[in-house]
């Protein structure tokens, strides 16, 4: 008996943990995928009638605008994020004094609810007494900068807090990424009198295409989430123009009760997350398992 | 033109433009670092000015007349809706919320890191990977049930129902991390131990666990950045009593009634940012070792 | 004497792969059992099943006469000593050797006091204190070694414990752990992919390839009587020559002939009676091949080969040169006045030779 406790007791430390991620994990993405195939609307209903509910989530012109938003958004705060990321990467790693207290600071906004950057830049935005302002200040009587209450610019100051708030995060992958590049090959790529710019572009660049990769996911990902920072920083408006397939989904499951509709979003949703995630999962576990 | 091989000019040159480079580079540097801290320092000014000096000063000038009031109004006056107790009672509910939600889900981590990495099983890879993914899912799409089971289990809108949830989706990152570490330590001291007579709980307790410090660290660091920060768990499970302070700042800063109080909003949010600041202030080391070790993944 | 360690029909499988296959071995109270092979031959997964820290898929591992094939390590009396040390890293050296006794509820005095024991036996006194990190290689290993003996067990078992350590200090805790094994008069297993340590360690020696024994038998059994190809190169260093020759048996004995590059080949006559197939495989150790004129014997014979390269190497000089379209090496005297692109005469000691089947690989003779 005891004998037996012992074999199996590390089986029965993982259970629990292994049944709640089976039930709360998978099952829920089950329930999620079924109710999604009824009528639901405010209780879920369990009997399958196909994809009607994927009919409507597509014919919805909200829905449109938070798919092209989020494909605005998730392509810029992408593209900006890493390149701005890789800038401040490489110029800190010429040996800069001080550049402990610098990276710090490019960093501190990742500490932060996305909640508090979105009021802080919701407030520096607003075209009243904000950025605006202190540009018409300065002499610039003409500059205007409304883009926070602009349908058609407004889910670029998204794109501005979001790139604020993750580019430092991008800038420490990308460092360490600099930094573990084999000290020797540069070292004998500098003894060759290989020009610097060649060195990174040839040599270092190159090398890190696993951190690229994976800056990449970890940018999509927080991409297809977010929700707090519209919220915080528009709440989807001004009218539908910010909104996202998140709070899109968030607004349909609790405001207006149609929980066909939330479950549809959300498996769309899921379904992009893991276009994206699932190659990337799937060639890092076996790259560990060879 | 000066014949540089005679007269070293052209090296002196040479030499005056890599001064001038390496102070480009610094000043380049510095103005990054400004775009970055400038939020922050709009957000402090703004706290300390009066509604009448917002409204005529710039927003980058600096406070004429220092004043604490919209911090206390913030901390215990604002309105989140009906209510105008301030921030006060949901920074309370946040600490209530996160501190057994950390410490729950790390020492949950703890032993599933320890089972995976060092006491494999058939299957166990598997339960791993599974794990993984989990991580990965948009947590829309477990709203929903999510919001009827707490509701079954009676813990819709409380306190414990909101650790649960924050457990139940952590418990994929706090393994994974302790994974990650324990694995490096060499199968062979399980070995020597349990040829030395220790058993499982025995071996983790007296060999792993002293190990663990750095771990425990970082992954106490981030699920508490993690659990402090999050909105959308907390604005789906909670309500009005029970809300955490990113969703109390979230209705502060967009309550329709009375005057935009700007300088209310930035003090709330520098609340609200606070711990999570100070942890990353203090323990940076660990936050961003969190960070990339999670993003690896994660 | 009583079989302190037997092995029966031992199988071990990973899934559908076979890692062990049918190993049979028994050694006395006292033995030194070495298990050498290349890495990936299985004789660590041989230990750790002998352990019981991995499960047998078939057969009996039965120590001091007790079947212990499902009895848990702990249950087993041995003690174990690993490639990486395995110390505690938080524990003080003190704590590392006690931390086992701890476990099976020894009592604190008795504790200190083998403690004691095994702290001066192995002169690491002034290191109790300190904590794993702080000490050298050699040390840790020395605090590895102190955890077993404290245990006083049945068995030792030792998985490549040396292979960690610079090769100086290496030879140092190899004449250490030859002489633990006098004193103590206690058995041991001991793993090793260095044949080297194994000649110098063993009492009796297993040679593994691919989760098979090639080869069980005393140091000097398996060195000069070979029964495979795979034992002959894989054991000694430099490794045994093996060059193809063809074998014509004669009235006086049998003529061995070895090709070389300029046509003419070299024939030797084994005047011993064989019966040997037409194609062979000849086995000369380096030593077996000396200047002619330094060897006698019955079975030496002298021929003249051209010197390709010339090594000293302090001691002895070796000599290669081509034969049967393989390198061969002669170990001569240091004072050997050998230069390359010139003949010497060489003497071949076929009192020592070995053949081998060429298609079976294994031993003819």
């Amino acid at each position: 008996m005891t004998k037996w406790f012992e074999k199996q007791i590390p089986k029965i430390v993982l259970a629990p943990s292994f049944i709640a991620i089976l039930l709360f994990v998978y099952g829920f993405i089950v329930w999620t995928g079924w109710v999604s195939l009824t009528r639901s609307r405010l209780l879920p209903k369990y009997d399958i009638v196909g994809f009607i509910q994927y009919d409507r989530l597509f014919d919805s012109p909200r829905w449109d605008t938070a798919m092209s938003n989020l494909f605005i958004f998730g392509v810029l705060f992408i593209v900006i994020s890493m390149l701005l990321g890789l800038l401040i990467a490489i110029l800190l790693d010429q040996k800069i004094r001080v550049e402990g207290v610098l990276r710090t600071i490019y960093l501190y906004p990742m500490a932060l609810s996305l909640i508090v950057t979105g009021t802080a830049w919701k407030w520096i935005l607003n075209p009243g007494l904000g950025i605006q302002s202190v540009m018409n200040d300065w002499g610039f009587e003409n500059f205007k900068f409304d883009w926070l209450i602009n349908p058609d610019y407004a889910i670029y100051t998204v794109v501005i807090a979001g790139v604020w708030q993750a580019s430092g995060f991008v800038m420490a992958l990308f460092l360490a990424g600099l930094r573990s590049v084999d000290d020797e090959v540069i070292k004998a790529a500098r003894v060759d009198g290989i020009p610097t710019t060649r060195i990174y572009t040839a040599i270092i660049l190159p090398s890190m295409a696993p951190i690229f990769l994976s800056a990449f996911i970890v940018l999509a990902h927080l991409a297809i989430k977010s929700f707090d920072l519209v919220i915080a920083l528009t709440g989807g408006g001004p009218g539908y123009a910010t909104d996202l397939p998140a709070t899109y989904m968030y607004a349909l499951a609790f405001s207006r009760g149609d929980i066909g509709q939330a479950a549809s979003s959300a498996m769309v949703m899921m379904m992009v997350v893991f276009a994206i995630v699932v190659p990337y999962l799937y060639s890092e576990l076996r790259a560990k398992n060879d | 033109m000066t014949d540089f091989s005679i007269n070293p000019t052209g090296r002196k040159q040479g030499r005056f433009g890599q001064i001038a480079l390496r102070w480009s580079l610094y000043l380049i540097l510095c103005l990054f670092a400004l775009y970055y801290l400038m939020p922050l320092f709009v957000m402090l000014t703004t706290s300390l000015k009066s509604l009448e000096e917002i409204r005529t000063g710039s927003l980058l000038s600096l406070p004429r007349n220092i004043t604490f009031e919209a911090w206390s109004t913030a901390w215990s006056k604002a309105c989140t809706g009906i209510q105008c107790e301030g921030l006060r009672p949901y920074f309370w509910n946040s600490i209530l919320l996160s501190i057994p939600a950390v410490a729950i889900s790390t020492l949950i981590g703890a032993l599933n890191g320890y089972v995976i990495a060092q006491w494999k099983f058939k299957g166990s890879n598997l339960i791993f990977s599974l794990m993984l993914f989990g991580c990965f899912i948009p947590f829309q799409v477990v709203l929903l049930p999510m919001a009827r089971v707490l509701g079954i289990l009676d813990l819709a809108g409380t306190i414990p129902g909101l650790i649960f949830v924050h457990v139940v989706y952590g418990i994929g990152f706090t393994t994974l991390f302790f994974r990650n570490y324990y694995v490096t330590i060499p199968q062979e001291l399980v070995k020597a131990a349990k040829v030395d007579g220790a058993g499982f709980v025995r071996i983790f307790w007296s060999i792993f666990l002293p190990l663990s410090l750095p771990i425990v660290v970082v992954t106490v660091i981030w699920q508490f950045t993690q659990i402090w920060n999050d909105f959308l768990f907390g604005v789906s499970f909670s309500q009005a009593g029970t809300q955490p302070v990113t969703v109390a700042l979230n209705n502060i800063v967009n309550s329709t009634t009375g005057v935009k109080e700007y300088n209310v909003d930035m003090a709330a949010a520098i609340i609200a940012a606070m711990p999570t600041l100070l942890v990353y202030v203090v323990a940076g080391k660990y936050f961003i070792r969190g960070l990339t070790a999670g993003s690896v993944k994660g | 004497m009583s079989l302190m360690l037997e092995v029966k029909n031992l199988y071990k499988n990973y899934g559908s792969v076979e890692i062990l296959k049918d190993i049979n071995v028994a050694i006395e109270q006292g033995d030194f059992l070495v298990l050498v092979g290349p890495s990936g031959c299985g004789k660590s997964t041989l230990l750790n099943c002998i352990a019981g820290l991995e499960q047998i898929t078939a057969g009996d591992v039965v120590i001091g006469g007790q079947n212990m094939t499902d009895v848990s390590p702990k249950d087993r009396d041995i003690a174990m000593v690993f490639q990486s040390y395995a110390l505690y890293p938080t524990m003080s050296v003190a704590k590392n050797i006690t931390f086992g006794m701890k476990v099976r509820g020894v009592d604190a005095d008795t504790q200190q006091k083998k403690l004691n024991e095994v702290a001066k036996q192995l002169q690491m006194e002034p290191l109790l204190n300190r904590k794993p990190g702080q000490l050298s290689g050699g040390q840790r290993q020395r605090v590895a070694m102190g955890r077993a003996l404290v245990r006083d067990p049945k068995l030792f078992l030792f998985d490549e414990p040396l292979s960690n350590l610079d090769a100086k200090l290496r030879v140092e805790m190899r004449t250490e752990i030859k002489r633990l094994h006098l004193d103590l008069g206690a058995t041991m297993v001991y793993v090793t992919h260095d044949q080297i340590e194994a000649m110098t360690l063993a009492t009796k020696i297993v040679v593994l390839k691919d989760g098979i024994i090639q080869q069980i038998g005393s140091p000097a059994e398996i060195y000069n009587n070979p029964k495979n190809l795979f034992v002959a190169d894989f054991m000694g260093s430099p490794a045994m020559n093996l060059i193809p020759a063809t074998a014509v048996s004669k009235p006086t004995g049998t003529e061995i002939k070895i090709s070389r590059a300029n046509g003419d080949p070299l024939v030797l006559m084994d005047k011993t009676k064989l019966d040997l197939p037409e194609n062979v495989i000849v086995g000369l150790r380096p030593e077996d091949i000396a200047e002619a004129g330094y060897r006698a014997g019955k079975g030496v014979q002298t021929a003249t080969c051209m010197v390709d390269i010339v090594e000293p190497a302090g001691a002895d000089t070796y000599v290669m040169t081509h034969l049967g379209g393989n390198e061969v090496t002669a170990r001569l005297h240091a004072e050997t006045q050998a230069k390359p692109g010139q003949p010497l005469d060489f003497a071949f000691d076929l009192g020592k030779v070995s053949y081998f089947d060429p298609e079976t690989g294994s031993r003819l003779n």
